[in-house]
């Protein structure tokens, strides 16, 4: 590796850094992307689940979802099969009339915005769904969600930066920041006029409030037809908004290939990545409780993974606290692929003095609370 | 304990020794097209100790069961493919 001059430097080719870096490749910049993996997408974005799903929490969080979502609906017409991408709609789980009155809640801000929602009763929840228990209350059908393989859709996005005669760096990990670039560890460097960070829950900038949150996941082998949507349990608002306990949620996914995705768990303050067995049964009994008999599939693989997470539960995009030409695009949490998107075209926006479709300022990384005192 | 067994195999009845494995049973009757990989290629037993999962059949509606560590027993309804 030789030092090289760029338009600017993208570090962290997951499903974030990419989507920076094509944004700013179609924008003209001749973009270096780099990432200590060997390949794309090889952190957090290999180990979430590629929902994409359109979020209520707040005005601000839907913004961003609502915005990205358009955004995926148009690339998806041009994204290779790998990518996986299955329109298959979100159907969110009420399990009491609490749960359904939430429902209806979600269902009516949806509907205002002009998203497409409907409630399900709860004879219409059994048809859309067999697997799911009897008893359930009703749900809360979200048709234009969809969910991809998003290791595939990062290396489709990256393709963009070498066809506009930028550079990948992979297999290389960078441990300086500056203004003027990135520096490796092997001692080389790359000069950007701006530099990008994408690197998720690993801060490469000293004070920057996003904390690494651990999930486990794990996966079927190929069962067609056992689940029809993306299923999420209406307690996951309930479970996993706390910013301090661990959680489990009801949550599982169909994969083109027929797989079953299951999910999810959330721990804050560990950071060993190994797979934790009583995090594991303990979300596995929560998943069979909505859906006994997935009790009886094969489960092939489990995994863990970290999610960038901020204190309001926002992402960080723009310019870096403490910087002036260096950029942050992280702290996504459970939202990095859903939001992504959305978030490249901001960031863009930003770095070339764009007008934004929707406003910036809930995601600036300036905000009070992002620096440590 | 019986001489044979009786299993059947995609609707046919096949007999077999007591204490085999179904995949064992499976060869025995002429099925050498357990499951079919994701590019549709035939697959059948390969290492027969439950490791590279290529046996994988369905066995009385279970499905991606693992026939080389699955005994057959009477009675039981096997599908391939």
């Amino acid at each position: 590796m030789t030092a090289c001059s760029y338009d600017a430097v993208v570090v962290g080719a997951g499903i974030v850094g990419t989507a920076c870096a094509r944004e700013l490749a179609d924008a003209g910049l001749r973009v270096a992307l780099c990432d200590q993996n060997v390949y794309t997408g090889g952190g957090a974005t290999a180990a979430g689940m590629g929902h994409l799903a359109v979020m209520d929490d707040s005005e601000a969080q839907f913004a961003l979802t609502s915005y990205s979502q358009a955004l995926w609906h148009e690339l998806a017409v041009e994204l290779p099969p790998a990518a996986e991408y299955l329109p298959c709609g979100a159907l969110w789980v009420a399990a009491d009339q609490e749960e359904l009155d939430q429902a209806q809640r979600k269902c009516a801000f949806y509907r205002v915005r002009n998203v497409p929602a409907e409630m399900l009763d709860a004879p219409q929840l059994a048809e859309a769904e067999p697997k799911l228990r009897a008893g359930l209350a009703g749900g809360l059908l979200l048709p234009a969600d969809s969910v991809c393989y998003p290791p595939s859709a990062t290396d489709y996005l990256a393709r963009r930066v070498t066809e506009t005669g930028g550079s990948l760096f992979l297999g290389a990990r960078v441990n300086a920041v500056s203004e003027d670039g990135v520096g490796f560890h092997d001692g080389t460097r790359v000069s950007a006029g701006v530099t990008v960070l994408a690197t998720g829950a690993a801060n490469l900038t000293p004070g920057i409030a996003v904390h690494p949150r651990k999930g486990h996941l794990a996966i079927t082998d190929r069962y067609p037809g056992f689940v029809r949507h993306q299923l999420i349990e209406l307690g996951y608002l309930k479970n996993a908004h706390s910013t301090t306990a661990d959680s489990v949620a009801f949550n599982v996914q169909p994969r083109k290939t027929g797989q079953i995705l299951i999910g999810s768990s959330r721990q804050f303050g560990v950071d060993d990545g190994s797979t934790e067995a009583p995090m594991l049964a303990k979300m596995l009994a929560r998943v069979i409780e909505y859906m006994p008999s997935i009790r009886n599939l094969s489960m092939i693989r489990t995994w863990t993974g970290f999610r960038a997470a901020t204190p309001d539960n926002l992402p960080l995009i723009g310019v870096c606290p403490g910087y002036k030409k260096v950029y942050l695009a992280t702290g996504h949490e459970g939202l990095g692929i859903s939001t992504s998107l959305a978030t490249a075209r901001l960031l863009a926006d930003e770095i070339l003095g764009r007008v934004s479709a929707i406003a910036r300022a809930p995601y600036e990384a300036t905000r009070r609370f992002v620096l440590h005192a | 304990m019986p001489e044979e067994i009786a299993i059947e195999v995609n609707g046919r009845r096949v007999r077999v020794a007591p204490g085999m494995s179904v995949a064992a049973s499976l060869f025995q009757a002429g099925e050498f097209h357990f499951r079919s990989s994701i590019t549709g290629e035939p697959r059948a037993a390969l290492c027969g100790m439950g490791i590279c999962f290529e046996c994988r059949v369905t066995i009385d509606g279970r499905a991606h069961s693992r026939s080389c560590q699955i005994e057959a027993r009477d009675g039981m309804v096997i599908h391939t493919l």
